[in-house]
């Protein structure tokens, strides 16, 4: 077993033939009473006497320069307790910080949060009130006077990087490009990511393939609006209850952009109803407290559906170029991609995870990514359940089964000739350790779906997906009650069933019941930093600190028998959840339960509480194949999914229901990205479509069940063989989907999403065309 | 301002609210039954579901005062004398939630449609629960909780 001295633990996998008690079942949640009774408390939840409410005034252009704002009037709007804007926060200089797999930089952030030169996106705060209604606050916004000075808009990332196109940043001075440009331009940066020769390879190909892709921007589209409580006291102590992914790194972004001591803030995560990245920044939360501070009452907080559309989250989108070559029995010679991807108002899409992820599938010797960072006058996009990857991998998945179809070769067969196996060296760098992805794909060609027959006006899909996973900073507590029960204390919001698996894994570890161990949620002044959900690395990184923490405990409670023997230490052995006698002193004793040693803990040394303070290391890529059979209506456009199943690598699935889950959900969201959903702007440049109604996500009429299977290829650097398993799901569907539609009509999409009017158009085209 | 008064959960709940409050405003903010959610702004997304004199209604989409006299049943009025209800035992038994924003609406919705039409086919579950997004669980076990109780098989 490998010693991994990132975390102090022991957290080498431990082998498949150890025989696990929990982890593996699937026992119903901690926290499910509450959620089916109506007991959790979300965002929107939180009540506390003499509570404002804050309302935030958004521009109505989509870019114009603030020359002035008057908040007089609104000020003295009786019931008006507190008036921001841009004055209220101090500038910040350019400082890249993680958050999730992406960067934010607080020079944007705190531009982000309150418009200051001008306004860069239709929906941009531009001020803020509280005041002791809804209706008072309403009537506030519309008091506050902004002189706009409206400016050309630039919507189109192609668009923006054109010479005269629109200017968002007067100062943005492309990175990663020799020389330096000189002027400034919309293209924030450029990204590559090159192995061998691409020209050669090319050179070597029997059949290349070259083809264009869009995809348009989509939301995450969580289903709780963002809400926050903010509280903060005459003296600056300050109290934040938000739904957040993560409130130490929420606490922290609060902190810079108030001027305020991290001690100063201590948050508390609400249940929260969904965030799929989007949750890993702040929007309310600076403005509650700042509004809060100012009128030293609490402030309450909560996003429209309209404003979380035109305010918050979607996620980039893009125009790619996709070059592929491959000699005639399928071997792939070459890959090249160029993907331009839009940021919103600010630097910072997910192009570089995009360009990294993009042939990752695949072990190649020549591949070449470059990837183009562009603002444009929509908000600024944050992360979605694996940033970056599903827009590159879609279109590198649809040239692959262009391929394969040009080559005569079964779409699994060519990727499974050419698939990145251990020791596989990807194009950004790593080699890969044990990895699932041809244990997926074999899998995908052997199950009954992919030789089920298919009607007319049906097709069949199949594409794969490639997502790192992630570590980092994680604490947990573990604390062993008198009576033998446990509590754990951990640092990761629970968004789809989390605790249940860290929990499982402490009683696995300590040997007792499972709903003897009760998890909560601290806030951040009650466990040390932890890097927030997001990354699939919850249940690993603080599965591994659980792990720590636990067997920290078993350690106690050995030295705690030791002293009730009198025997050393290392003479007593946990086995069976007791402590037992060992070596020489085997048999001399009745082992000793964990209650047992617990209820005499007071006598023996005081409480048992373990704990873990880690760098989480290790975590390893998920790779998965996707299966889906459409039938397309050629009288209206409409492609309906009929059958679905995935197929994805979880190292070793702790609560296989909720690996199932992440599996299912992924799936449906891509089946969303790839069918329906898109930002739809107007000439104005103004969102036309910021809500429910014409943003369409699926809803259950529009899928069938989604199939599973799990495939377990264990992760060598955790005890359990743990992978991240949450964001791999959404990658491969708009490929599967649009191969499909390619197989049932022998039409290429190459944009997405394959809408009924885009499809329709398209069968229309081909039928004149015949 | 106008008085309104329901039954909510079985005990009469009476309130002064202007005319433009919506139910769910009432439930949430007057009574503070936070267990109805809001998540959308447009009448989509059905996380505010309660019943209205036995029927799934989304409350926002209501005037408090429209609910004048009606018997309201939120989802923290479902469970009684200390049980769950099928419904709810059966969403926590075949995990039908992930994030659990969704779900209190969602298992309103599922009672009613039981109540309408005991044994639905799975089109008829989907069908019934178009009203109502979720955007976890790709609604498998969603699905598959609601087919468990109308087989008898609930939590
Ligand atoms: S809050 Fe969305 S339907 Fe009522
Ligand atoms: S479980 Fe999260 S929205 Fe349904």
């Amino acid at each position: 077993m490998a010693k991994d001295t990132d975390t102090g633990a022991d957290t080498g996998y431990m082998g498949g033939d150890k025989e696990l008690k929990w982890v593996g079942t699937r026992p119903p949640r901690p926290d499910g009473v509450d959620k089916v009774t109506g007991r959790a408390k979300f965002g929107a939840d939180f009540y506390v006497p003499g509570m404002l409410i804050g309302k935030v005034l958004r521009s109505p252009h989509p870019h114009a320069l603030i020359k002035s704002i008057d908040t007089s009037k609104a000020e003295a709007l009786t019931g008006v307790k507190a008036v921001l804007t841009r004055d209220d926060f101090g500038d910040r200089s350019s400082e890249f910080v993680p958050a999730g797999e992406m960067m934010v930089n607080y020079r944007d952030i705190v531009r982000n949060v309150m418009a200051r030169e001008k306004a860069l996106y239709e929906g941009h705060a531009v001020a803020a009130v509280a005041a002791t209604s809804n209706a008072i606050a309403k009537q506030a916004l519309k008091l506050i006077e902004v002189d706009y000075e409206p400016l050309p808009h630039v919507i189109d990332a192609v668009e923006a990087m054109k010479p005269d196109a629109p200017l968002l940043h007067e100062d943005m001075i492309t990175d990663g490009v020799e020389p330096a440009p000189t002027k400034p331009s919309n293209v924030a940066k450029r990204v590559e990511f090159t192995i061998g020769d691409v020209e050669a390879g090319f050179a070597a190909a029997d059949v290349v393939i070259e083809r264009a892709f869009d995809t348009s921007p989509v939301h995450q589209a969580y289903i709780e609006p963002h809400a926050c409580v903010a509280s903060v006291s005459e003296d600056g102590q300050a109290e934040l209850w938000t739904t957040t992914q993560g409130h130490y790194v929420a606490r922290a972004h609060c902190a810079r952009l108030l001027d305020m001591d991290i001690s100063k803030i201590r948050v508390t995560a609400s249940e929260i109803g969904g965030g799929f990245g989007g949750k890993t920044v702040v929007y309310l939360e600076p403005l509650a407290l700042g509004l809060s501070r100012k009128a030293c009452q609490p402030v309450k907080m909560v996003m429209s559906r309209d404003e979380v559309f035109r305010a918050s989250g979607p996620t980039s989108g893009a125009h790619m170029k996709i070059k592929v070559g491959a000699t005639k029995d399928g071997k792939i010679t070459a890959g090249q991609a160029e993907l331009i991807y839009q940021a919103g108002a600010f630097q910072g899409s997910p192009v570089q995870p995009g360009a990294m992820c993009a042939f990752a599938p695949y072990d190649l010797e020549n591949v070449k990514v470059v990837g183009w960072d562009v603002v444009t006058n929509r908000p600024k996009v944050a992360a979605y359940r694996a940033p970056g990857a599903p827009i590159s991998e879609y279109a590198v998945e649809c040239v692959i089964d262009e391929l394969a179809k040009r080559l005569g070769i079964d779409p699994i067969d060519l990727r499974l000739a050419n698939a990145a196996k251990e020791g596989t060296r990807a194009a950004y760098g790593p080699k890969f350790g044990p990895i699932g992805l041809v244990e997926s794909l074999e899998q995908a060609k052997a199950h009954p779906h992919y030789q089920a027959p298919l009607g007319p006006n049906q097709g069949r899909g199949v594409a794969s997906g490639f997502w790192f996973n992630i570590g980092g900073e994680t604490c947990a507590s573990l604390i062993v009650n008198e009576d033998g029960t446990a509590a754990l204390t951990l640092g990761t919001p629970d968004i789809g069933g989390s605790r249940a698996s860290l929990c499982m894994m402490a009683a696995e570890e300590l040997g007792i019941e499972y709903d003897r161990v009760r998890p909560i949620i601290a806030d951040t002044a009650s466990l040390g930093y932890t890097f927030l959900t997001g990354g699939s690395r919850a249940t690993f990184s603080s599965g591994l600190a659980v792990i720590e923490a636990a067997r920290d405990v078993v350690r106690q409670l050995c030295e705690r028998a030791a002293k009730i023997w009198e025997i050393p230490t290392d003479a007593v052995e946990w086995a069976d959840g007791t402590a037992k006698p060992a070596g020489a002193n085997a048999g001399d004793f009745e082992p000793m339960s964990l209650a047992a040693i617990a209820a005499i803990a007071g006598k023996t040394g005081g409480p048992v509480v373990g704990h873990a303070q880690i760098n989480a290391q290790g975590a390893a890529p998920s790779f998965g194949t996707h299966l889906v059979d459409v039938e397309v209506d050629r009288e209206t456009g409409r492609v309906t999914v009929l059958r679905y199943t995935v197929l994805q690598d979880a190292g070793k699935a702790i609560h296989p229901a909720y690996v199932e889950g992440q599996f299912q959900g992924g799936a449906v969201q891509g089946i969303g990205w790839a069918l329906n959903e898109e930002y739809i702007y107007g000439p104005d440049g103004k969102l036309e479509n910021a809500g429910f109604l014409d943003y369409r996500i699926p809803v259950a009429s529009d899928v069938p069940m989604i199939d599973t299977v799990i495939v377990e290829v264990p992760n060598p650097r955790h005890p359990y063989g743990v992978r991240g398993v949450g964001e791999t799901p959404i990658i491969p569907p708009m490929a599967a989907i649009a191969n499909a539609i390619e197989n049932a009509l022998g039409i290429r999409f190459t944009e997405l999403p394959m809408s009924p009017p885009r499809v329709l158009k398209a069968i229309d085209e081909m039928a004149a065309a015949e | 301002m106008p008085t309104v008064s329901m039954t909510v959960n079985g005990r009469s709940a009476a309130g002064e609210v202007e005319g433009r409050t919506l139910l769910v405003e009432f439930l949430r903010e007057h009574l503070r039954l936070t267990g109805t959610h809001v998540g959308c702004d447009t009448s989509q997304c059905g996380a505010c579901v309660v019943h209205v004199n036995g029927k799934s209604v989304k409350s926002c989409t209501l005037l408090a005062v429209q609910a004048e006299g009606a018997e309201v049943t939120t989802i923290e009025g479902l469970a009684q004398n200390g049980e769950l209800h099928p419904m709810q035992a059966a969403f926590k038994e075949h995990h039908g939630l992930q994030c659990g924003f969704c779900t209190p609406g969602m298992v309103m919705s599922a009672v009613d449609l039981l109540n309408t039409n005991a044994h639905p086919s799975e089109t008829e579950i989907r069908d019934w629960l178009e009203g109502n997004i979720c955007r976890c669980t790709g609604y498998h076990n969603i699905v598959k909780a609601i087919q468990a109780v109308a087989q008898g098989q609930g939590g």
